[in-house]
């Protein structure tokens, strides 16, 4: 065999394990969930085999999902933006600190040794009614009666941006610390203030960064029911919320299936796009 | 006039002591050269000037102007870094354009100093590729047209040509100061590459752990170093130790234990030598080699026996054993080189000695 024949089979090799519990873990099921959408639940509660447009008919045409999915990207797109407005600085600040970076990232870390849904109940100690800020401003007589400041849609993407502000930061700081930083200087040099000299040179050379931490939010946060769950009102369910409900609640997993699916093609085209995008940086980084 | 005037510049980093007081003038249109092995403090220095980093002690002028305290983007300074520092994202012509932006340079005008400048390096048809495209040499020549097309006041330049391979460099080297001499810009060189440093500069500044060793031209930096360190650093050279016997006329008497009695001209010593225990430099290539029965013209002639040859093609380097003393000489070869072993004649012309101020 040529050497050029084993060096373009070894990727394969070496990426099978991961390709066959790709396929195995992901695939398959997503296949089920494929074949359970055309099914039908009949009144009596049992599932009817078969090919029915109904559940697909249901969750395209009723508005009630249409603006519970509008809705959910709102979210998303707020907690996304948010997450790259509170990161980028954070991300910065580690990538140009000396020294202790290591400790930095590690505080970064920090957060994912506790269980998300432990991170997100901890609002409930912060922000209920017997929570730690209502304690605190009782007691200075500032209130007399507890706020409810919890159960809405702001404290749905308060909790979000907490859980998802870790990855803005990581990515885009992968992206800041591979920048050279006499760049910066030589851009000063020639007469570009700070400023501008970031404008100019740091921003758009991160912003591979910014875009692959903005999707993993807007993905993650899109696709979230926990959090909705624990800090949303009543109506504030999310779109995953919905097929928590069909599911678990309703036990229509044909239903549940279709909606998934939903869920599933709007985020995946979403990625399709920006893998449009990468693509372009890769050009870029090969270029640069 | 003067260009860029260091006065008492100090720079500490926390209690370590990079630059210790040092003073300096760079005349305008000069070419400058700190010349020093790593970590002598050139780097700290050229940033300095340049901006980057704040002196702790000590003024820094700029054509006149004290610049302590002015900002780098108002310096008006060209600096050539190390690893080219082009903008990866964009063009070869956005690069060199950079600067103009914000010079209030029109349209037409950066059009046309982009191309001069892009010209002046010879690379006038790369203005729409990226740095990525070009090799080395060529992204060395963009760094160099990105700092000069602003009409920099002084050009400042950390080891531009470091990053090259040998022969490269050498192109390179010739290129850069054929540059700097039509434009006729004030430039302060980093190097650590002596053989840069003496072919390029009008004035070498050559450092040690943080302080100026001597400054001079290349010839009187290389012909009579100031110390035993500047004779070292600057080619090989022999340090051997002798005593002053005094002035004979237009001479300096010399006594040694290594190379017997030694008449160096005057001008080859510093000025108020006086009788005592002194240094002798004695360049390697200025050592040769003779067989023994061949003779001595006038030039000191000390037996010797050859302990190591390293061959380096057109040159050879021994190191021979006089008396107790090992010297290096680095000879051209003439026919064919003496063997280890071999029983030979050192020969050395007094006025290839230099001395070195006492103290
Ligand atoms: N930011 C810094 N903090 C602490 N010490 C520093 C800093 N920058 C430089 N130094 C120290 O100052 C000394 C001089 O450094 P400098 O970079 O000026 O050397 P150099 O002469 O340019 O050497 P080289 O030829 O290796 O580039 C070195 O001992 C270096 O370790
Ligand atoms: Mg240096």
């Amino acid at each position: 065999m040529s050497v050029e024949r084993r060096e373009a089979r070894q990727p394969w090799i070496l990426l099978s394990p991961a390709l066959a519990a790709i396929a195995l873990l992901l695939f398959v099921p997503l296949v089920f969930i494929l074949i359970y959408s055309f099914w039908l639940r009949t009144a009596t509660g049992a599932d009817q085999i078969g090919f029915f447009l109904d559940n697909w008919q249901e969750a395209l045409s009723d508005r009630f999902y249409r603006d519970i999915l509008l809705g959910t990207l709102k979210i998303a797109l707020i907690t996304t933006i948010a997450c790259a407005l509170m990161g980028y600085p954070a991300a910065y600040f580690i990538a140009r600190s000396r020294g202790n970076k290591a400790i930095l990232l590690l505080l970064l870390m920090l957060p994912f040794w506790v269980s998300y849904i432990i991170r997100t109940m901890s609002w409930i100690n912060i922000l209920g009614v017997s929570g730690a800020v209502n304690s605190i401003l009782l007691s200075l007589g500032i209130i007399n009666e507890p706020i409810q400041m919890l159960y809405n849609e702001t404290t749905v993407i308060l909790g979000l941006v907490h859980f998802l502000l870790p990855f803005m930061i990581l990515n885009v700081f992968v992206s800041l610390d591979g920048i050279d930083e006499t760049l910066e200087d030589a851009s000063n040099s020639l007469g570009a203030t700070k400023w501008q000299s970031f404008l100019e040179v740091t921003l758009p050379l991160s912003l591979p960064g910014l875009a692959a931490g903005g999707l993993l939010c807007f993905v993650l946060g899109a696709g979230t029911y926990i959090t909705p769950l624990i800090l949303g009102g009543p109506t504030d369910a999310m779109f995953a919320n919905l097929v928590y409900e069909a599911i678990i609640t309703q036990l229509n997993w044909p239903l549940g299936s279709a909606l998934s699916l939903m869920l599933l093609v709007v985020l995946g085209t979403l990625v399709l796009i920006y893998n449009r995008y990468l693509g372009m940086a890769q050009l870029m980084k090969g270029l640069g | 006039m003067s260009s860029v005037t260091l006065t008492d510049i100090v720079k500490r980093f926390g209690s370590f002591t990079a630059v210790h007081k040092t003073s300096l003038e760079v005349p305008e249109g000069a070419f400058v050269t700190l010349l020093g092995p790593s970590g002598c403090g050139k780097t700290t220095t050229l940033r300095m000037v340049a901006g980057l980093l704040d002196p702790t002690e000590g003024e820094i002028q700029i054509k006149g102007r004290r610049v302590n305290d002015v900002p780098i983007h108002k310096r008006n300074l060209g600096i050539v870094f190390q690893n080219y520092a082009l903008f990866p994202h964009k063009s070869i012509a956005e690069n060199v354009a950079f600067g103009l932006k914000y010079r209030n340079v029109s349209k037409d005008d950066t059009k046309k100093r982009v191309s001069d400048a892009l010209e002046l390096v010879q690379l006038p048809d790369v203005g729409e590729r990226y740095p990525k495209q070009l090799s080395g040499g060529q992204q060395q020549r963009i760094a160099l047209a990105r700092a000069i097309v602003i009409e920099p006041d002084v050009l400042l330049l950390d080891e531009p040509l470091s990053a090259l391979d040998a022969n490269l460099r050498e192109d390179m080297r010739v290129e850069l100061k054929r540059i700097q001499e039509r434009i006729g810009v004030t430039t302060l060189f980093v190097t650590h590459d002596q053989s840069e440093a003496l072919a390029m500069s009008d004035q070498i500044v050559v450092m040690s752990e943080g302080r100026v060793e001597q400054v001079g031209p290349p010839q009187e930096v290389y012909n009579t170093p100031a110390s035993e360190f500047v004779a070292n650093f600057l080619g090989a050279s022999n340090i051997v130790p002798a005593n002053c016997m005094g002035r004979d006329g237009n001479t300096f008497v010399f006594e040694t234990e290594t190379l017997g009695r030694i008449a160096v001209p005057a001008d080859k010593a510093p000025k108020g030598a006086a009788a005592g225990p002194a240094k002798l430099v004695v360049r390697a290539e200025k050592l040769q080699l003779a067989p023994r029965d061949t003779p001595a013209d006038g030039a000191v002639s000390v037996d010797a026996i050859v302990e190591t040859v390293d061959y380096q093609g057109q040159a050879v380097r021994y190191f021979v054993r006089a008396g107790d003393r090992q010297l290096q000489a680095i000879n051209m070869i003439d026919e064919r080189p003496f063997a280890e072993g071999a029983q030979v004649s050192l020969r050395l012309r007094p006025r290839d000695c230099a001395v070195l101020p006492t103290i």
